[in-house]
C-alpha cells in the first residue's frame, strides 16, 4: 500500500545529529540523553533498548515532538524538523496506555487523524475499512473502547496510528499491559504489520526478548548514550560493554591478565591446565587485563576432563541444577574464581548431566568467547 | 446464635434505612399532598378535601407567575455564566501548575464557606459603592459568583483524573490546541459541566438569602412566598414547587440512565 521497504531513499527516516536532552529539576539540569547521533532507515524495524531513566523514551519523544532538544537536530526524511510541533509533524505514536479516546467509537478513533487533514468522508471510510481488517477488527466499528479488552485496544491505537500512513510509527512499550500469551502474539502480528504497511517503526522497549524478536536493528541505551547499536545478532552475540552482555540475556563474564598473544588470538592463564581462549582481532598486550564474555548456552558441561580441547576449559563445582523443561541451568563454582551459568539442552539426556556437589569440566570454543572493549 | 444475631442486625439495618427515606421524603411529600388539597380559608395546613383546581390554577396569580419567571430567567443565566466560567477555571487548575493557583483555590473555598449574610451584606455594600441599582443584573452577578465555585471544583476534580497522554495522542494526530479541547477534552467532561452547571441551577433558583441583600425590589420565587407567608401561602405555591421537584427528578434519572456505563463485552 506504500513504499516498500525496498526502495531506495536518499534521505534516513529519522535522524539525530548531536543531540542532548536536559530536564530542569530543581533549578539543575539534568540529563536525559546526553549524545545521540543516529540515523535509523526507511523501513527498518528500530528497537530503543535499555532499562528505565535510559533515555529511551526522551528520545522517542523528540522524534514526536514532545519534548525539544536542549542541543543537536532532529531530521525526518532529511527535514529539519527540531522546534516544529508535535501536531505538525508527520509521525504517529502509539501510547503505553493507548490513550483512545473514550467518547468515541472505534470507527471515529480511526478516522481522527484523517479528519484533521480535511480527507473527504468516503475516502476515510474506505481507509478506515482497510486499516481495521488489517489490525483484524472489521466489524468492530462502532464499538467503544471500553467495550473492548485490552488487546483489541492495543489494536485500535495501533490502526489508529497507522491509518494516516506517517513517515514512522512510534511505539511506546506498547505491549507492557498485555499477558505473556497475547504480548507474544502480538509480537508476531506486529511484524507482520510492519511487513505490510512498510513504513519505519521504531519501538521502545525495556525488555530484550522483545527487541531481539522484533527488530532489524537495535540500539542499547544506558545512562542517557547508545551503549551499543546493531542487529539483534549483533548484539546477542558480540556485546561492545560489560553492560549490554548483562543486560541482553545471560553473559558469564570473566576477567584476567592476557599471558599469551599471537596471530588473533589471546590466552588468559587460569591455573593448571585451565585457560580462556579468546580471538582479539586487532592483537592485545600481553600482561593486559581484559574482559571476557561467553553466553551459557555456548559451553559444554563434562564429568570426565575431555581428552582433546581446542578451546578453553575451566574447571569447578556445581552449585546449582535447575531444570527449565527445554533445558537444564547450571550455576557452576569455578577454580578460577568466577560462578558460570551453562545451558545445557534437554535434546538428548533423560536425567540431568551432573548433580550438585558434582565436579565439572567447562568447555566452549575459541569463537564464542567476546572481549569486551578491547 | 450467630445466624440470630445477623438477622437482627439485618433488620435495624432494614428499619433505618427506611427511616432515613421518610426522613427525606416526608416533607415533600407533605408539598406535594397540600397542592391537591382544598382550603375553605387562607390557610393551607389542614387536609380539607381533593380538588386539581390548583393545577388549573396554577398560573391565576399573576405576581406569583412573574416571580417563578423571574427565578428561572436568573438561574438559567446564573446556570449558563457559571458554567461557562467554572468549567475555565477547573480546567485551568486541574491542567497547569500556575502561579497563584493556590490562591485561587482558597478563593474558592472561601466563596463556598463564607456565610451567605456576610456575602450578602458585602455585595449589597459594594453595589451601592459603585453605584449600581439593585434588580435582576445584581442578582445574577451574585448568584454566578457564589455558584462559579461549585462548578469549578465539580470540572477539576474530573480533568485531574483525565489521562494526560489523550491531549498528547490529538496533537500527535495533528489536532491544534484549539480543536483537541473542542473534540476530545470537552466531550470528556461534558458529564462534570452538566453536573456544576445543574448545581449552580438549583443553587440560584432557591436562594433567597443573597437575593434578599442584592435584589432591590426584584421578586423572585422565593422572595414572594417569604412575602406571601405573613398572609397565608395559596396552595399554588405548592403545585409549584412539585412542578421545580418533578422536573429535578426527571433530569436526575435522566442523566443517570445515560451515563451508566454500557454492558462490557467479554472479549
Amino acid at each position: 500500500m506504500t513504499t516498500p521497504p525496498s526502495t531506495p531513499a536518499a534521505h534516513p527516516a529519522i535522524e539525530f545529529a548531536g543531540v542532548r536532552k536536559d530536564y530542569i529539576s530543581h533549578g539543575e539540569a539534568v540529563p536525559a540523553v546526553k549524545s545521540l547521533d543516529l540515523a535509523i532507515g526507511q523501513g527498518e524495524f528500530f528497537s530503543l533498548l535499555g532499562p528505565s531513566g535510559c533515555g529511551k523514551t526522551t528520545t522517542m519523544r523528540m522524534i514526536a515532538g514532545f519534548e525539544e532538544p536542549t542541543a543537536g537536530k532532529v531530521f525526518l526524511d532529511g527535514k529539519d524538523v527540531t522546534g516544529v510541533a508535535p501536531n505538525k509533524r508527520d509521525v504517529n505514536m502509539v501510547f503505553q496506555s493507548y490513550a483512545l479516546f473514550p467518547h468515541l467509537t472505534v470507527q471515529q478513533n480511526v478516522a481522527f487523524g484523517l479528519e484533521r487533514r480535511k480527507i473527504a468522508k468516503d475516502e476515510i471510510k474506505r481507509r478506515v475499512g482497510e486499516m481495521l481488517e488489517i489490525v483484524s477488527l472489521t466489524g468492530m466499528e462502532r464499538r467503544q473502547p471500553k467495550e473492548m479488552s485490552g488487546g483489541q485496544q492495543q489494536r485500535v491505537a495501533l490502526a489508529r496510528a497507522l491509518v494516516n500512513h506517517p513517515r514512522a510509527l512510534l511505539l511506546d512499550e506498547p505491549l507492557g499491559a498485555l499477558d505473556l500469551k497475547l504480548r507474544q502474539q502480538m509480537q508476531i502480528e506486529l511484524k507482520r504489520i510492519q511487513r505490510e504497511v512498510g513504513i519505519t517503526f521504531v519501538y521502545v522497549t525495556h525488555d530484550q526478548g522483545e527487541a531481539l524478536t522484533m527488530s532489524d536493528r537495535i540500539a542499547v541505551m544506558n545512562g542517557g548514550l547508545i551503549e551499543q547499536l546493531g542487529s539483534p545478532r549483533d548484539i546477542y552475540e558480540r556485546p561492545a560493554t560489560r553492560f549490554v552482555a548483562g543486560f541482553i540475556g545471560t553473559s558469564n563474564i570473566i576477567d584476567g591478565n592476557v599471558s599469551w598473544s599471537d596471530q588473533g588470538y589471546a590466552v588468559l592463564d587460569k591455573g593448571p591446565g585451565e585457560r580462556v581462549v579468546v580471538p582479539v582481532p586487532g592483537g592485545v598486550a600481553v600482561g593486559r587485563n581484559i574482559e571476557v564474555s561467553i553466553r551459557p548456552e555456548k559451553i559444554d558441561l563434562h564429568r570426565t576432563i575431555p581428552a582433546e580441547v581446542t578451546g578453553s576449559l575451566l574447571s569447578g563445582v556445581v552449585s546449582e541444577v535447575v531444570y527449565h523443561g527445554t533445558s537444564t541451568n547450571y550455576t557452576v563454582v569455578t577454580s578460577a574464581g568466577t560462578d558460570f551459568v551453562v545451558f545445557d539442552q534437554n535434546a538428548h539426556d533423560a536425567e540431568d548431566v551432573a548433580s550438585r556437589g558434582e565436579r565439572v569440566f567447562l568447555t566452549w570454543a575459541p569463537q564464542h568467547s567476546y572481549p569486551i572493549g578491547v | 446464635m450467630t445466624g440470630r444475631f445477623r438477622i437482627g442486625g439485618a433488620r435495624l439495618m432494614h428499619i433505618y434505612t427506611w427511616v432515613l427515606i421518610a426522613w427525606l421524603v416526608l416533607p415533600i411529600s407533605v408539598m406535594i399532598l397540600f397542592g391537591f388539597n382544598d382550603p375553605s380559608g387562607r390557610y393551607n395546613q389542614t387536609w380539607q378535601g381533593f380538588t386539581l383546581k390548583w393545577y388549573r390554577d396554577v398560573f391565576a396569580l399573576e405576581a406569583l407567575t412573574d416571580a417563578l419567571v423571574m427565578s428561572l430567567i436568573i438561574a438559567v443565566l446564573t446556570a449558563l455564566i457559571a458554567g461557562a466560567l467554572g468549567t475555565g477555571i477547573g480546567y485551568a487548575l486541574g491542567r497547569w501548575q500556575f502561579r497563584g493557583a493556590a490562591g485561587l483555590n482558597l478563593l474558592m473555598f472561601a466563596a463556598i464557606s463564607s456565610p451567605e449574610l456576610v456575602m450578602g451584606s458585602s455585595l449589597l455594600s459594594m453595589f451601592v459603592s459603585l453605584g449600581i441599582s439593585p434588580g435582576p443584573v445584581t442578582i445574577t452577578i451574585a448568584h454566578v459568583m457564589f455558584s462559579v465555585s461549585f462548578v469549578a471544583i465539580v470540572v477539576r476534580a474530573r480533568v485531574v483524573t483525565l489521562d494526560r497522554s489523550l491531549e498528547e495522542a490529538a496533537a500527535d494526530l495533528g489536532a491544534s490546541g484549539w480543536t483537541t479541547f473542542w473534540k476530545v477534552i470537552f466531550p470528556i467532561l461534558l458529564p462534570a459541566i452538566f453536573s456544576g452547571v445543574m448545581l449552580a441551577f438549583a443553587l440560584s433558583i432557591d436562594d433567597f438569602v443573597i437575593t434578599n441583600f442584592t435584589g432591590g425590589t426584584t421578586e423572585t420565587f422565593p422572595m414572594w412566598i417569604w412575602g406571601a407567608t405573613r398572609v397565608g401561602l395559596p396552595p399554588q405555591v405548592n403545585v409549584m414547587g412539585t412542578m421545580i421537584f418533578v422536573a429535578g427528578v426527571l433530569i436526575a434519572v435522566i442523566s443517570n440512565v445515560r451515563s451508566r456505563p454500557k454492558k462490557r463485552v467479554a472479549a
